[in-house]
């Protein structure tokens, strides 16, 4: 009777007889298990699990923060944008008439906005107005100033402006031209080779979380070596074995990516007063942004994928190697 | 059910541990292996395992080669293999049930069905009343019993068993080789690897001797 109770059991359940469906469910089972039992595995550690998330909260900070940094001077840079204008001194021989020709036909140009006639006399006014000097100016006998034509260029792209500059400086009733634009394509280039700093240094950062994370996993599999051991031996395929691996290095970058997102916040939180400060000596309302939620989450995010990698190249490295012997 | 034709396993130091081995074990069968440590008994249980290849010579389980099973067969293939190692081989952080539950974790089952079998496994050595102890807390015996109802909870079709006495006292020893022989009547293929030859020559099975990686003789066949 148990004899025959036996056989069937064991025609019952061969283990190739999983139906598909079971299959989905056990694997999306065991994914579940894999990650509370990874995560349970991480906070049953504390104090190493703190400094191996501090470690890649740092370096995700540092190129987190410089980005926050760059992001917030690019605004700087947005609320100070002019229209791109050159300033044509024109030469003392010319007279107010040929000045305001000038202007005249200046205007006319395609690649010329507008053009602002302000006389010598106006400049002088208001170089005096400015300065303060009013007394020293009526001692002068004769004003030294030339009259200004202020030309507004279509766009302030770099090539039109320089085209402008020199075709303006060859008028003969123009003595000098001054592009006023010019500091601001200095700050675009030097912010975009800030940009490319801060890529390069983000792409260094990144790589040693991926190796951080990789090097901890390592110490994690030896650690759980009798756990795969043995899992193998009972027929566990490499994806069995690796899921848990791959979760706790999951859970790594993740928590690393949030202490990253607490650090540039922290970071916010304290630069935003003196900031704040210094523009109101500018007579600005400038406010330093840091990341949003919304951004914040996305490091944390972003964070995980690291770790998960880092996981996915030490369990490539390492599982393969702890074979039953 | 488990075939050996011509085996030969020499290892890279040179070291012939098995030397044209050739048997055939039937479904159903209960067979012995002995000889003295280092005969080859593990050698021969690691090729049906695919813990290792063969250098010469073909091995068959169930039906197939296992010189044609690429590597990703081999998860597949030890999860039809129910084995019971001389050092149980538990995993000490885990309770006993979950310890059990391993291969049919593998296998896939939902929760259920896992409770079902583990408590029916654990029932049939005896541990019932000890599902949720740790490892650590039972005595040798008990562990052996724990290593054996992970070995057929997931109810195969063959199982091996290397010195699954080898530290028991012969009471003991005795009561685990009749779980063996129950197993045996119940449909499973059972291969132990044993030397306690004065236990298993009781038991009248059939009993390969294997001597410096050859097989001696085919022994006395008891019979079910």
């Amino acid at each position: 009777m148990a004899a025959a109770d036996g056989r069937r059991a064991q025609r019952q359940a061969r283990p190739q007889r999983v139906r598909p469906i079971e299959r989905w469910r056990s694997w999306r089972r065991h994914h579940r298990q894999s990650a509370a039992d990874s995560l349970a595995r991480v906070l049953q550690q504390p104090t190493a699990s703190l400094l191996t998330w501090m470690v890649i909260g740092v370096a995700l900070a540092l190129p987190s923060g410089l980005w926050v940094a760059l992001d917030n001077a690019g605004r700087v840079g947005k609320t100070l944008d002019k229209p791109a204008t050159l300033t044509l001194f024109l030469s003392d021989a010319t007279d107010e008439a040929a000045a305001r020709a000038q202007a005249a036909s200046l205007s006319e140009r395609g690649d010329v906005r507008s053009v602002i006639f302000r006389t010598r006399e106006a400049a002088l006014q208001e170089f005096a107005a400015d300065s303060g000097m009013d007394d020293l100016l009526e001692g002068l006998a004769e004003n030294p100033l030339p009259h200004l034509l202020i030309v507004e260029a279509r766009d302030d792209s770099a090539a039109l402006l320089g085209q402008l500059e020199f075709e303006l400086a060859a008028l003969p009733t123009v003595d000098e031209v001054i592009v006023d634009a010019l500091w601001l394509r200095r700050l675009d280039a030097l912010m975009s080779l800030a940009r490319s700093a801060v890529t390069f240094l983000a792409a260094l950062l990144i790589a040693a979380v991926v190796l951080i994370v990789g090097n901890t996993i390592r110490l994690t599999i030896e650690g759980r070596r009798d756990e795969v051991l043995i899992s193998k031996l009972v027929g566990a395929s490499d994806a069995f074995v690796r899921r848990p691996i791959l979760y706790t290095g999951l859970w790594y970058g993740f928590g690393g990516g949030a202490c990253a997102a607490l650090l540039v916040a922290c970071g916010t939180f304290i630069l935003r007063g003196p900031v704040a400060a210094l523009a109101a000596t500018y007579d600005s309302r400038f406010e330093l942004t840091g990341l949003s939620l919304v951004d914040s989450l996305q490091l944390a995010l972003f964070g995980a994928g690291l770790g998960l990698l880092g996981a996915w190249l030490a369990a490539a490295r390492h599982l393969r190697d702890i074979e039953p012997d | 059910m488990i075939r050996f034709d011509r085996v030969g396993k020499r290892y890279d130091n040179g070291h012939d541990a098995l030397r044209e081995v050739s048997f055939e074990i039937a479904p159903e069968e209960l067979v012995f292996l002995t000889g003295h440590s280092g005969a080859g008994k593990s050698t021969l249980l690691r090729l049906i395992m695919l813990m290792e290849r063969p250098s010469r010579g073909r091995v068959t389980v169930n039906g197939r080669d296992l010189g044609e099973m690429p590597r990703r067969g081999v998860p597949r293939h030890r999860q039809s293999i129910g084995v019971v190692f001389q050092n149980h081989k538990l995993l000490m952080d885990r309770s006993v049930f979950d310890n059990v539950a391993l291969p049919l974790q593998v296998l896939g089952y939902d929760d259920r069905d896992m409770d079902r079998r583990v408590h029916a496994a654990l029932d049939k050595v005896g541990l019932l009343d000890r599902a949720h102890d740790m490892p650590l807390g039972l005595s040798g015996g008990e562990q052996q019993r724990v290593g054996i109802a992970r070995a057929v909870v997931g109810r195969p079709k063959i199982l091996l068993a290397d010195e699954p006495t080898g530290n028991l006292d012969p009471e003991l020893s005795a009561d685990i080789m009749k779980l063996f022989v129950d197993f045996a009547r119940v449909g499973v293929t059972v291969l132990i690897a044993s030397h306690d030859l004065a236990l298993i020559s009781r038991l009248r099975h059939r009993i390969l001797t294997l001597r410096e990686g050859r097989l001696l003789e085919a022994g006395m066949d008891g019979g079910n």
